[in-house]
């Protein structure tokens, strides 16, 4: 394949990154699709909408996060100077809330008057439930009936914000499954009811909708490395599930190709195991919720449950721009396993006193693979997109401790 | 389109318009609860009364169909079903009967893995009459119903209330066989059907189409079957077939010794709501 003048150029009109992405939903779903792209569009040009995003952003979220020289952990690996994008200080503690304002401000353009979503972990779940509880808006979240039991205080934290926990037990019980939910949710209340999809994947717009939202990310980055350091940074780490904090630090630095980008994925227990959620590295091209991506499938097409210790990354799909820009060899994919996460959870929270969430924790783990092969003046920058409170319980089990 | 399947799955519309009744089409899904019970029970299916015979291809992530049809599709998956066994399954029916038209219906991403030219390819051979893929809107036409048609195999598309007088044409244009109007907003085994809804639906899509059209989801009882078949050309139902092979299974998931019988039961009693003449 040549190589593109720009790889930010995506998707094409009918949602297509290359081969992946689309529309692939029912009928029923169509015309609603179709009415989001709409509205979307209209968004972007539209003045008012871009002042209240910034708004929200700036005063609820507490945007810009900040661009922090990770000092202790760069001497201790002795090599490239490491820097943390501080996503996990935004209000909820994740990235995931700067999407969620996005759409509910596109919810409220469009008169929608009930909000769905889905959660994994639950990170997704609260950033819902936190914006339908700002805009005073119902809220239904699903959840896997095995993720409500591991992820307790994000349950209570939902329900603090008075939104509906569906406990799913459909299918396998977990992210894929409520997933699953939602989009039935929605074909059966399609007149009052808007979807935030948590993650840069699902039918277009979707994907190229989240990652627009996401971005934030990426332009605070490039203007605060620039503020810092005076030049872009040598590489870009972040960790990948479906890929939204990813793509949204990603998407401003495609173009400089002087910038090496790295993806991480959760390895599990190993990518020679069953139990990964490496849809990238681990998986094969095809369809599902919407869209064409690669996906853990066995040769009859059927999807295969994901592992990892981080429920935020347990899906057996990702972003369909990320499998796009693997194929165009843009952006390099790798894979931490749980055990190698773990050791970065730890080693992050005693030298620079962060608790980082189990998700970040894996591209910590490749950029404590990488930092001490570079030498001093190279940079790094990682998306530190979560906060790691959450986790506790399930780092506290793996470390063999009770609390 | 001159194929032998296409005119089969024509055929038998033509001679139900001419009996002056519509047709009842039963779903069942492929394999559920094992291959050799499946076979069985849609060998039997004819008889009982149904003049299509819809069979599901049994996908982990059904997103457009209720918990019935979904714990169906696990069934038969726990039970080694694949694709290929699917095609074997009408492959087999068809040795016994060369009539009664077969419209597979699932989800895209296992016909993608089997490669979507060799599933058209072994599907006519098989003996299959026409497919619905739930997930693939005409705005995918290029990735299967294009190839689908031209190689004469039927492309069915569900027209659901969402589609509006705007997107009709779009939603018809491709569509060959029949066009399958689901009844309800919402997922397959759910909602009951509104007869008075429906009505103005299919008169609406005739407006645009000559094609019969068949109403699906949320018909459930004879009587359901009764009242949708005199104001559209087919009746499908799925779930409630599909909730009596459930009722039939021990609790280890093994059928007992009378779930053809009793399945087939049903489904004459279900057939009954065509008999009528319209």
């Amino acid at each position: 394949m040549p190589e593109p003048n720009s790889y930010r150029t995506g998707p094409d009109e009918d949602g297509n990154f290359g081969l992946y992405g689309g529309r692939f939903v029912a009928e029923t779903l169509m015309p609603l699709i179709l009415e989001l792209e709409t509205a979307y569009r209209q968004s972007k040009k539209d003045n008012a909408f871009q002042e209240e995003l910034d708004y929200y952003l700036k005063h609820y979220v507490g945007r810009p996060s900040p661009l922090y020289f990770a000092e202790r952990l760069t001497a201790h690996l002795g090599g490239a100077k490491i820097y943390f994008k501080r996503d996990e200080l935004n209000h909820t503690g994740a990235h995931k809330i700067n999407n969620c304002i996005g759409q509910i401000l596109l919810a409220k353009k469009m008169n929608k008057t009930r909000i769905i979503a889905e959660t994994g972990a639950g990170q997704h779940g609260v950033a819902t439930a936190t914006v339908a509880a700002r805009f005073g808006l119902p809220c239904v979240v699903y959840m896997g009936a095995t993720d409500i039991e591991r992820q307790k205080p994000n349950v209570f934290r939902m329900t603090l914000l008075s939104a509906e926990i569906v406990p799913v037990t459909s299918g396998t019980g977990t992210l894929k499954d409520a997933m699953n939910e939602a989009l039935r949710d929605w074909v059966a209340n399609v007149e009052d009811t808007f979807y935030i999809i948590g993650t840069v994947a699902g039918p277009h717009p979707y994907p190229a909708l989240v990652r627009d939202f996401q971005s934030v990310i990426g332009h605070e980055t490039k203007a605060q490395i620039l503020e810092a350091e005076g030049r872009l940074p040598d590489e870009l780490v972040a960790c990948i599930g479906g890929g939204s904090n990813a793509m949204g630090l990603f998407y401003p630095f495609l173009d400089d190709k002087d910038v090496h980008i790295i993806g991480v994925e959760a390895g599990g227990k190993g990518l020679d195991t069953a139990e990964h959620a490496a849809s990238l590295t681990g998986g094969t091209p095809g369809v599902l919720h919407g869209n064409r991506t690669y996906l853990l499938q066995d040769d009859d097409g059927q999807i295969i449950d994901a592992h990892s210790i981080s429920a935020g990354l347990d899906y057996p799909g990702i972003g369909p721009e990320h499998a796009w820009l693997k194929d165009m060899k843009r952006v390099e994919y790798v894979s931490a396993t749980d055990s190698e996460a773990l050791d970065a959870f730890q080693l992050c929270t005693r030298l620079e006193g962060i608790i980082p969430a189990l998700e970040p924790s894996h591209a910590l783990a490749e950029v404590i693979k990488r930092a001490p092969k570079m030498s001093a003046d190279k940079i790094i920058v990682m998306n530190l997109c979560g906060r790691g409170d959450k986790d506790i319980f399930t780092v506290a089990e793996a470390l063999g401790q009770t609390i | 389109m001159s194929t032998e399947q296409c005119s089969r799955l024509d055929r038998r519309f033509e001679h139900l318009k001419r009996e002056g009744r519509a047709a009842f089409v039963t779903f069942v899904t492929a394999g559920d609860p094992d291959m050799e019970t499946s076979l069985e029970l849609v060998r039997a299916l004819p008889k009982a009364g149904a003049d299509i015979i819809e069979l599901g291809m049994p996908f982990t992530d059904p997103m457009a169909d209720g918990p019935a049809i979904q714990r169906s599709s696990l069934r038969a998956l726990a039970n080694g079903m694949t694709l290929k066994r699917t095609l074997d399954l009408v492959r087999q029916f068809r040795e016994d009967d060369p009539d009664t038209p077969v419209i597979l219906m699932g989800y895209y991403n296992p016909i993608y893995q089997y490669g979507v030219s060799e599933f058209i390819r072994d599907g006519l051979s098989a003996g299959v009459d026409g497919t619905i893929v739930v997930d693939l809107p005409p705005e995918a036409d290029h990735e299967m119903c294009v190839p689908a048609l031209e190689a004469g195999l039927h492309f069915i598309r569900l027209a659901t209330p969402t589609t509006d007088d705007v997107r009709l044409p779009t939603v018809l244009k491709n569509t060959s066989g029949f066009v399958y109007y689901v009844s309800i907003t919402g997922i397959t085994g759910t909602a009951s059907v509104n007869a008075a809804q429906v009505d103005a639906a299919v008169t609406r899509i005739k407006r645009h189409t000559d094609l019969p059209v068949a109403v699906g989801f949320g018909i459930k009882t004879p009587k359901d079957v009764a009242n949708i078949a005199s104001i559209a050309d087919g009746v499908v139902v799925g779930s409630a077939i599909v909730n009596r092979i459930q009722d039939n299974l021990d609790p280890d998931g093994k059928p007992l010794a009378d779930l053809v019988k009793n399945v087939t039961e049903f489904v004459h009693e279900l057939a009954q709501g065509v008999q009528t003449p319209k």
